[in-house]
């Protein structure tokens, strides 16, 4: 470790200070603080640096802020606090071991973490997945992405001020992570899909909760938009702060909620639908000017339009297998492994060794609940992935942000943080 | 004996004076302990969940947890900060909330053991004044302490509370101006007493509800907590403030809730008086006055929970836009209407 | 997806632009429906700027591969995307660890910033031209670049005021297991 190096940094870091703007504006009415007395006059600008321990910055995002007065200036994103690797450690593992790894970069939104990955491989080794199972697989990304919209609701509230909104997301968020429990054993990072379909079945009992779930949460979503959608407050703070049009987003990557806030229906559920996407009926909402109160109009709409996707997806819930039967991929059921000799070599060689993919490269999108989530494969032939790199949309969503929030309030600059959304786990992976 | 500063109403023997005031300093103590439990009660129940439940029955004894706690913390302070400032700052703070508290009537002239004693700290003559003046004098606790703890965040916080405080005192003061009119007395016990006809906040409705939201801005409460505003500014004027100075805040916050609650119950809800002409003893007086105070706080609490913060330009916007203009045209109608109906 | 033969098309297309050149496309894959086409490094941004005006004007994605023990050794991928006809292409290059210049292109598409960044930290790929290259997940001090395979995997020393050489000169060093020396 080289001395110079960090001692340069350390400097860098302790640099943070007050730094001159030049010159003050003249007074309109002509009068300085020396004409009553007061001594020289000079403006600065505040570096503030905010982060990583701050309430607001939804995990360790350091915002290093410069403002004139409350008025933020510039904004520039200091990541890697909790860069741990993931992308490293899926590595030296085998293709199933991978999943729970995977599903820790994105923490609200484990499902989809693993759904990309999944679907890569799968695309990779030319798994067919059974029907059943993508249905199964929708139901739960729709929950998931229920919930992840639920947390960002609760906590951007929070961040309005606005505190009890957080509890009473948080009420329906326990609805969510207990069928999750229900179905896959776990309440978060539940390892439940694999490659060719799902871990197990849902369980009896899983769709009368499901169905009480999805009877009560468009209610509740109504709550929702009548404590905050017709607030004042919450209208004044959101209307016109911090807008950014369609097309600066896309040269900034930025794909989700906050692209279809602008006007841009881009949704690859639609666009490119994968995992029987096409059967379902829904919606796209989208926003006109893409300013925080698109942004938070739209993902309150969504919850909307996965409801009516799970909906869907639980009375269309085909008979039929959860994995696929290639049992080189998903290992075989249970009661099989005391009668059939081969079934228990596939179920040897796939514990100990994994599945072996063919080599070749692959990059597999799908929509997460804050954009596109994609999964870049490579394989060389082993059992275990040779590059496995997740496109994180909170990674490419941040550049935005600098755009969004220069010049506006430093309290605007939490909201459309807010608004933002990004999950600081998916950013630093 | 030098000039008066200002007339107070009625002196007592100096003993009895003094065992008012360890009576009242005393009931003030004691109120700030339930005024915390009820909040974190009630905010639990506005937000579905319990709030503090185990420590003592029903989680009574959870102020004293918490004093206890911050009393014995370390207590710190950031080597950037000005010392003495730093010390002294959370001290102004519960002083001037102290003293604000003393002008609040519990009730009438009572006879106590052969004693006539006002239910009352002081009956100055100049009441709202003095709340005013004490009230001024609680922003340098706010700003110096923000000031003095040589962080940004406070730093940020202390400018909010300044301009804050200020703008919002300006649009208090003229909502009592019509109160102060109609009832032609500036002693709070005078104005309970013009009450005897009809309670202010019927007459003074504007009056009222300009006074109660320029009291959220002057207390620092929801939705006007932007001196706090832990989203932004993670503590505001008191994030680098722990153990017994950041309790003094708490404290002086609280109590001044209480103040604020006292003030617009002796002003606009009749002080002690009752409706309908029911006159009780002289001792339900300050049950009354409590229990007036305790609605106003529960509504305190309640905004609390619901309402989102407010963006400092906009709060800007609304206290000289909207606020002050109310409060002068206020004043102005009241002022013609009492002239009109003299004559 | 473009489809084999509108790989072969777009590649034909690339050859005879003048700023790219014949030898400017090393190669075309279609594998799994999915279409990739490699360039030679210099030739990456005249290519991107080309599949711009094709309509192929979204980058989702740039990432970084070690293709070790192979030559040359890194791959840069950029994933165009045509949203108009929900078509996806893979642009690669690939550079040898000597020489890790690639052009880079966060001045047409600022999506790039950040994540050029990223393969500059884990690969080493030095970037010409980006306004900002620093290190941007692993510490700014960080050697070496972790997710190339060779790598060592292994625990290495964490600093603290106490053993952190600049502050305390005297302090005996924590023996070093971790990969940079």
């Amino acid at each position: 470790m080289s001395t110079e190096a960090r001692s340069a940094y350390r400097r860098m870091e302790e640099s943070i200070t007050l730094s001159p703007l030049g010159e003050p504006e003249a007074d309109q009415s002509g009068m300085s603080l020396a004409d009553w007395g007061g001594g020289h006059e000079t403006q600065e600008l505040l570096t503030l640096n905010m982060g990583p321990h701050h309430p607001a910055t939804h995990g360790v995002l350091r915002l290093l802020v410069t403002l004139q007065g409350e008025i933020v200036r510039d904004i520039k994103p200091i990541i890697g606090y909790v860069h741990t690797g993931i992308e490293k450690t899926a590595e030296d593992k085998a293709y199933w071991k991978v999943i729970p790894v995977l599903e820790r970069m994105d923490y609200l939104s484990y499902f989809f973490n693993s759904m990309a990955y999944c679907t890569a491989v799968e695309a990779i080794a030319e798994v067919q997945v059974p029907k059943r199972a993508q249905y199964l697989r929708v139901i739960h990304l729709e929950l998931n992405r229920i919930m992840s919209h639920l947390v960002w609701l609760g906590t951007s509230a929070l961040d309005l001020g606005a505190i009890s909104m957080f509890w009473y997301c948080f009420r329906e968020r326990e609805q969510i992570l207990d069928l999750f429990e229900m179905s896959a054993g776990q309440r978060m990072h539940t390892r439940y899909f694999q490659v060719g379909g799902v871990m197990e079945d849902i369980p009896r009992g899983f769709l009368e909760k499901l169905k009480a779930f999805v009877d009560v949460m468009p209610g509740r979503t109504d709550q929702y938009n009548a404590l905050l959608h017709s607030n004042e407050i919450v209208l004044q703070r959101l209307r016109g702060t911090c807008p950014l049009d369609a097309e600066k987003l896309l040269a900034y990557g930025v794909t989700g909620p906050l692209l279809r806030s602008a006007g841009n229906p881009w949704d690859l559920r639609k666009a490119a639908p994968y995992s029987s996407y096409d059967d379902f009926d829904f919606k796209i909402p989208v926003g006109t000017v893409g300013d925080n109160y698109d942004r938070f109009a739209v993902r309150l709409a969504e919850i909307y339009e996965s409801v009516k996707i799970i909906k869907q997806a639980m009375e269309g819930l085909p008979e039929g297998p959860y994995i696929t039967t290639d049992r080189k991929i998903a290992l075989p059921p249970r009661h099989e492994l005391a009668t059939s000799m081969e079934a228990l070599i596939h179920h040897f060689k796939l514990v100990t060794e994994g599945m072996r993919v063919p080599p070749g490269e692959v990059y597999s999108a799908i929509e997460s609940p804050r954009g596109e989530l994609g999964c870049f494969l490579r394989s060389d032939g082993s059992s275990k992935p040779a590059r496995v790199h997740v496109r994180d949309p909170s990674f490419v969503n941040l550049q935005a942000l600098s755009e969004m929030a220069e010049g506006s309030y430093i309290a605007d600059l939490i909201a459309t943080l807010a608004m933002l959304d990004p999950v600081l786990g998916g950013i630093d992976r | 004996m030098a000039l008066p500063l200002a007339e107070v109403g009625y002196y007592e023997e100096w003993w009895v004076q003094i065992l008012k005031g360890i009576v009242i300093f005393a009931v003030a103590l004691q109120l700030v302990p339930i005024v915390l439990i009820a909040e974190r009660k009630l905010l639990g129940r506005f937000q579905g969940r319990y709030g503090p439940n185990r420590v003592g029955p029903y989680g009574m004894l959870q102020p004293l947890a918490d004093i206890v706690k911050l009393l014995t913390k370390e207590q710190f302070r950031p080597t950037t900060s000005a010392g003495l400032l730093f010390a002294l700052a959370p001290g102004i703070s519960i002083v001037t909330a102290v003293a604000a508290f003393a002008i609040i009537p519990f009730g009438d002239v009572q006879h106590i053991g052969g004693e006539r004693v006002g239910l009352y700290g002081i009956d100055v003559s100049i009441g709202p004044l003095y709340l005013f003046a004490f009230g001024a004098i609680a922003f340098y606790g706010i700003m110096l302490g923000g000031w003095a703890s040589g962080s940004k965040y406070s730093f940020l916080g202390a400018m909010r509370a300044a301009a804050q405080l200020i703008s919002y005192e300006v649009s208090q003061g003229l909502a009592l101006v019509g109160v102060i009119f109609t009832a032609q007395t500036l002693s709070l016990t005078g104005i309970v007493h013009a009450q005897g006809g009809m309670w202010y906040i019927v007459p003074q409705f504007v009056g009222f509800l300009i006074f109660l939201t320029a009291s959220f801005a002057e207390t620092n409460r929801a939705p006007f907590d932007l001196t706090e505003a832990d989203a932004e500014l993670v503590g505001g004027y008191n994030t680098e403030f722990g153990g017994g100075r950041f309790a003094s805040y708490y404290f002086a916050e609280y109590l001044n809730v209480l103040v604020v609650s006292g003030i617009v119950t002796t002003v606009f809800l009749g002080g002690w008086l009752l409706p309908f002409g029911v006159h009780p003893p002289g001792w339900v007086d300050p049950i009354v006055v409590l229990v007036k105070m305790g609605l106003v706080t529960f509504f305190f609490i309640w905004v609390r929970a619901t309402l989102p913060r407010l963006r400092y330009d906009q709060l800007m916007s609304f206290g000289w836009k909207v606020l002050l203009p109310l409060a002068t045209l206020n004043a102005l109608v009241t002022a013609v209407i009492v002239v009109v109906s003299h004559k | 997806m473009p489809d084999a033969t509108e790989l072969e098309l777009i590649a034909q297309e690339l050859r005879a632009a003048p700023e790219i050149g014949a030898d400017g496309v090393v190669q075309t894959t279609f594998f799994r429906e999915r279409a990739t086409v490699e360039i030679a490094p210099k030739a990456i941004r005249a290519t991107l700027s080309r599949l711009r005006e094709r309509g192929y004007a979204f980058l989702s994605s740039v990432h970084g591969v070690d293709y070790f023990p192979h030559e040359p050794r890194l791959g840069v991928h950029y994933e165009m995307l045509d949203m108009a006809r929900v078509d996806r292409l893979t642009v690669k290059a690939r550079v040898s660890t000597q020489d890790p210049h690639l052009d880079s292109v966060a001045g047409e598409w600022p999506t790039a910033d950040h994540q050029e960044r990223e393969v500059y930290d884990m690969f080493g790929v030095i970037f010409d031209g980006h306004p900002d290259l620093r290190r941007i997940l692993m510490p700014e001090d960080y050697e070496g670049h972790p997710q190339r395979r060779d790598f060592p995997i292994g625990g290495e020393p964490v600093f603290f005021t106490f053993n952190d050489p600049a502050e305390h000169p005297a302090a005996e060093q924590p023996a070093s297991t971790g990969p940079s020396q």
